[in-house]
């Protein structure tokens, strides 16, 4: 407390999509699921993923954490959603971050949680895949 | 829009009386009160006239009073100037682990240093156990440094009993009383304190004006060295106008004293009740009675403090928030983890602190804003009783 607060360092889209974040929610069907946290601050985030034909055909969040946190997460939604799956790994926290006209220094760590959360999710999709062809083989 | 400041603590409105007093010290009467001339003379006789407010109002006498830039300043005079100034008595320092950084720093530097700090446990409410204080005093104790009211938290510490304790050892006894002056009653002979910091902001003098009671005879070795400004101990060419701000802020907080405390008490309790009976999973951190009569501190379950702040303000209000991500050094509050907060709540605190340009409407406004914040953000968190995710009871 008291050393400071980044409220006025946050570009105009940050500030837009902490207020009106885009795909909010959960996902009964998810495909893969992505739940990670961050260590450095405790911020935590859930993302879900719909996949038809090699495409992100859907995809919701949660998020509990800073501005920056909620932000990042609901731009990483808008990014990926409609994206065939071999496009996903050029979606970066630097894009993310890009994408948002930047982030505080401080808040920089904010942005990774987004890259892995959507890691996670396609490791889980890919399992699932998995779990299932082997199912159909037996 | 409306603008409610529930954040004095960290800046006060200007009383209007201080401001005129301050402004013919930025024009025809600017003047350095060290000079032999006659532009120093106004300027010299207004510094001392603010110190005899300021004095008054700690019940110190003139001469123990030393002007500094701010608060901080005052607690880092007191801890390294004690320390070293008598060092070759002894090297062991008791401290209390919800201090105000600019305490916590200065001793933590000093440990580095060779000295040996004992930290204090605080209570769940953050009492600090003036027996335990007793019991850790050695022979080569030569200090003990208990704020007076956690900035974060509001909680009032035993002082008098410290004091007391301190005396009767013949231990050095310096209190952080920032967030206390001008709240609280303050005289510095029934507290038993030896050194008493205090910053002007708090009782609506300027920002950047501070100062440090020293009870005669204590040693302090000066941090700032140059001049024989403040009798050495604090060289260099002081804030002159905002000093005298400060003075006149000093002179009416002691007029006003009960009945800021008393509005302030009033219009808290309102708040404090207010948010535990309209916003589910949330507690009060601190004392509910026996806390700073401005202050309100919460945490607000499966939310983070940052981004319920920033929706406040959105909604003109302001307040602070202990969580690691509202702070720029990216730590939760030490304030928060040394009273035993689980560090998860933690990240929802928010603290208000209420001031004299406060009303019962700006309240109403934080009872109607902060729960749409909080709905909002819950809506988002995969935490919480609502959601399908993650439970955290």
């Amino acid at each position: 407390m008291g050393e400071g607060h980044q409220f006025n360092q946050y570009s105009q889209k940050v500030i837009d999509h902490f207020t009106n974040p885009r795909n909010v929610g959960e996902m009964e069907d998810a495909d893969g699921i992505g739940e990670v946290g961050n260590p450095v601050c405790g911020d935590m985030m859930q993302l879900f993923i719909k996949v038809k034909n090699g495409r992100i055909e859907d995809t919701k969040f949660k998020t509990f954490g800073c501005c920056a946190a909620i932000a990042t997460s609901s731009m990483i939604t808008e990014l990926i959603k409609g994206r065939t799956l071999s496009e996903l790994k050029e979606i970066t926290n630097k894009v993310v971050t890009e994408a948002l006209d930047g982030l505080p220094k401080v808040k920089l760590h904010c942005s990774v949680l987004a890259e892995d959360a959507l890691k996670a999710a396609l490791k889980d999709y890919y399992r699932k895949q998995k779990k299932e062809g082997e199912n159909e083989a037996s | 829009m409306r603008r409610v400041n529930f954040d004095h603590l960290s800046c006060s409105p200007l009383l209007p009386e201080a401001r005129e007093a301050m402004l013919p010290f930025l024009s025809e009467d600017m003047g350095n009160p060290l000079s032999r001339h006659f532009l120093g003379e106004k300027p010299a006789k207004a510094l001392e006239e603010a110190r005899a407010h300021v004095a008054n109002l700690l019940g110190a006498s003139t001469e123990e009073i030393i002007f500094t830039s701010c608060g901080s300043e005052s607690n880092n005079l007191a801890i390294k100037g004690v320390a070293y100034s008598y060092k070759k008595k002894g090297k062991h320092i008791i401290g209390s682990p919800i201090e105000h950084h600019s305490v916590i720093h200065p001793l933590k530097t000093l440990e580095k240093q060779g000295f040996e700090i004992s930290w204090l446990r605080v209570d769940s409410k953050g009492n600090v156990n003036p027996e335990e204080v007793a019991s850790l005093i050695k022979k080569d104790t030569i200090l003990i440094t208990i704020t007076s009211a956690s900035n974060e938290i509001g909680t009032l510490e035993p002082i008098i009993e410290i004091g007391e304790i301190a005396r009767r050892n013949g231990v050095i006894f310096h209190t952080d009383a920032v967030a206390c002056a001008g709240l609280m009653e303050i005289d510095v002979r029934k507290l038993n304190v030896d050194l008493l910091s205090i910053a002007g902001n708090v009782f609506y003098g300027p920002l950047g004006t501070g100062a440090l009671y020293i009870k005669k005879g204590i040693r302090i070795l000066p941090l700032i060295e140059g001049g024989i400004q403040e009798k050495g101990i604090r060289a260099g060419t002081p804030n002159i106008a905002g000093l005298i701000g400060m003075g006149v802020a000093a002179r009416i907080a002691k007029e006003k004293l009960t009945q800021r405390k008393d509005f302030l008490i009033h219009l808290r309790d309102y708040l404090i009740d207010g948010v535990l009976n309209n916003i589910p999973d949330s507690f009060l951190t601190g004392e509910r009675s026996n806390r700073l009569p401005n202050h309100a501190s919460f945490c607000i379950k499966f939310i983070e403090g940052e981004s319920i702040l920033l929706h406040l303000s959105f909604s003109g209000i302001a307040g602070t928030s202990g969580s690691t991500c509202s702070s720029e050094a990216l730590k939760v509050s030490h304030v928060l983890e040394a009273i035993g907060i689980d560090p998860f709540w933690a990240q929802g605190s928010v603290t208000f602190t209420l001031g004299i340009d406060n009303s019962s409407e700006d309240v109403e406004l934080l009872l109607k804003e902060l729960p749409k914040a909080v709905d909002k953000l819950r809506s988002l968190s995969p935490f919480g009783r609502r959601s399908r995710g993650i439970v955290r009871e």
